[in-house]
């Protein structure tokens, strides 16, 4: 596999002591095993998330995001943007696409970046890890890394939102995206194509400020993936991981379910299944352990 | 000016389309109702996106602005996806919502328009976002007892937080952000005095 340089943009959650730092962890595991190297944009900011809008107005948010575009265009020239984050995706990608099409806005965000001594070039594509997974590496080469098989494991794939719209990754439908089912596969572990709340909101940051309307759609979804016999729950969401998994005792308190379900990673399941242990993997991360997974990774 | 020339357009529509972001699109609304249908929180919504745009074309200036419903948009982009016209909805309703607050017409106490300032004002702190203090101002909005309350009943999430090391008490004396906060700040507050001076006066 050819080696691959990437400009690595993480985002707040991911930070040590945040609610994703978990998932950091387990991308940094699974890009090693693919001679994938993450060069951190150096002094990145906040995106803005899907809240920012909020507080700032349409140019100070993508001014944000172009300051992190302008940074990784001067310090990790040549290399495309990558982040495992669905909402910093959008929001770098979003501000590229906008600022170039659009000359006024491009002027007046230069404008404001010049006061940090910045200047936007917007030349450098903006990518999510899980393109250069599907686009770059590919599910068979996936499946040839694979040490230990995660077998009779069976896995609902919940894709969420935003890493499915607006842009959504090549190739793939809107309504019914089957890539993350591939990985599941090509893990060794049973997908469950008939999942049928994959693209379902969770509430994204409404689950903060409306957490009943949110809990309403977070119970929906793990109760589908109960009654598909689901194991666990992978995503390739921060937000989505977070809101699936955490309030999960609030949800039996209101619904009087018993849900217990994991809520995990894609890069969790590679970083196990290329033969990583639990810490690489990251699974002491976890709110609801994946206990099977614990097991097979301490195989 | 010719009578030839002469604009019969509402006030109200050229107003969103000078000052709302992607206004200019609400004209091309057909009304299928694919959006309303598409929402996830739609069922909460006192006029769902096409209700609103219909509204904006019928000059309901008020009305339109002061409703709680643009505030209940998630940014799930799945009216975007679906929309047969191809209207940037998601951003139009974020433009909805910033607009109406900048006049001071959304309503008092929208728990997501403050959760949105709350978020913001911390980014902007040092950079990056600190969630356990936006966690404790977004307890704490309603004064101290509620706080409490709030803190107290979600006490368990946060020990369990706590212990699967996604969430560090220590982020209360300092926390992640960028090397100068100071020269970020003066970036955006440059990008909002650009944005300021571009807003059209209606009144
Ligand atoms: S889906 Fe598009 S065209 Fe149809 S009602 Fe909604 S905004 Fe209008
Ligand atoms: S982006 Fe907002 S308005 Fe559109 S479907 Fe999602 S929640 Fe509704």
């Amino acid at each position: 596999m050819a080696k691959i340089e990437l400009s690595f943009y993480p985002g707040c959650s991911s930070q040590k002591g945040a609610t994703s730092s978990n998932y950091l962890v387990s991308a940094q595991t699974m890009c090693e095993e693919l001679d994938i190297t993450l060069n951190e944009i150096p002094d990145w900011n906040c995106c803005g998330a899907s809240i920012g809008y909020g507080g700032g107005g349409e140019l100070p948010r993508l001014t944000l995001s172009a300051r992190n575009i302008a940074l990784s265009e001067e310090h990790n020239a040549g290399q495309e943007i990558v982040s495992p984050c669905a909402a910093c995706w959008l929001n770098t990608r979003e501000a590229k696409e906008r600022l170039n099409e659009d000359e006024k806005m491009m002027q007046d965000a230069n404008t404001a970046l010049a006061e940090g001594g910045l200047r936007f070039k917007g030349e450098v594509n903006v990518r999510h890890m899980v393109e250069v997974l599907v686009e770059d590496i590919g599910f068979d080469a996936i499946k040839d890394k694979v040490k230990k098989p995660l077998e009779g494991l069976k896995i609902a794939g919940y894709v969420g939102c935003q890493t499915n719209r607006p842009f959504g990754i090549a190739g793939e439908s809107f309504e019914n995206p089957q890539y993350l089912d591939k990985i599941v596969e090509a893990v060794g572990a049973d997908s469950i194509p008939t999942f049928e709340k994959k693209v379902q909101c969770c509430g994204g940051a409404l689950a903060f400020s409306e957490p009943e309307k949110s809990q309403e759609m977070i119970h929906g979804i793990i109760e589908a993936a109960y009654d598909n016999g689901a194991d666990m729950i992978v995503t390739p969401c921060p937000l989505c991981q977070a809101n699936v998994e955490i309030y999960q005792d609030q949800i039996n308190e209101t619904y009087g379910t018993k849900f217990d379900m994991p809520v995990v990673y894609y890069s969790t399941l590679m970083s196990v299944a290329f033969g990583r242990n639990a810490t690489d993997a990251a699974l002491n991360g976890h709110i609801i352990k994946a206990k099977k997974l614990e097991e097979i990774a301490s195989k | 000016m010719s009578t030839n020339s002469q604009k019969y357009r509402n006030s109200f529509l050229k107003e969103v389309e000078a000052n709302v972001e992607e206004g200019e699109w609400v004209k091309m609304c057909m009304q299928c109702g694919v959006c309303a249908g598409s929402c996830p929180l739609g069922k909460h919504w006192d006029h769902p996106p096409q209700e609103i745009f219909m509204m904006i074309r019928a000059g309901k200036r008020e009305e339109v602005l002061s409703s709680d419903s643009m505030w209940m948009c998630t940014s799930c982009y799945n009216c975007i996806a679906r929309c047969p016209r191809g209207l940037p909805i998601t951003h139009i309703m974020h433009g909805l919502a910033v607009y109406s607050k900048r006049l001071g017409l959304m309503p008092d106490n929208q728990p997501t328009a403050e959760f949105g300032q709350i978020f913001w004002d911390n980014l902007m702190k040092k950079g990056r976002v600190n969630e356990l203090k936006m966690g404790l101002s977004m307890y704490f909005k309603d004064g101290f007892s509620q706080g409490v309350k709030n803190a107290m009943a979600n006490q368990k999430l946060g020990q369990n937080m706590m212990k699967a090391k996604r969430m560090n008490a220590m982020e209360i004396m300092g926390g992640h952000g960028v090397k100068s906060p100071g020269d970020l700040a003066k970036i955006i507050k440059k990008a909002q005095e650009i944005e300021d001076g571009n807003i059209q006066d209606f009144s």
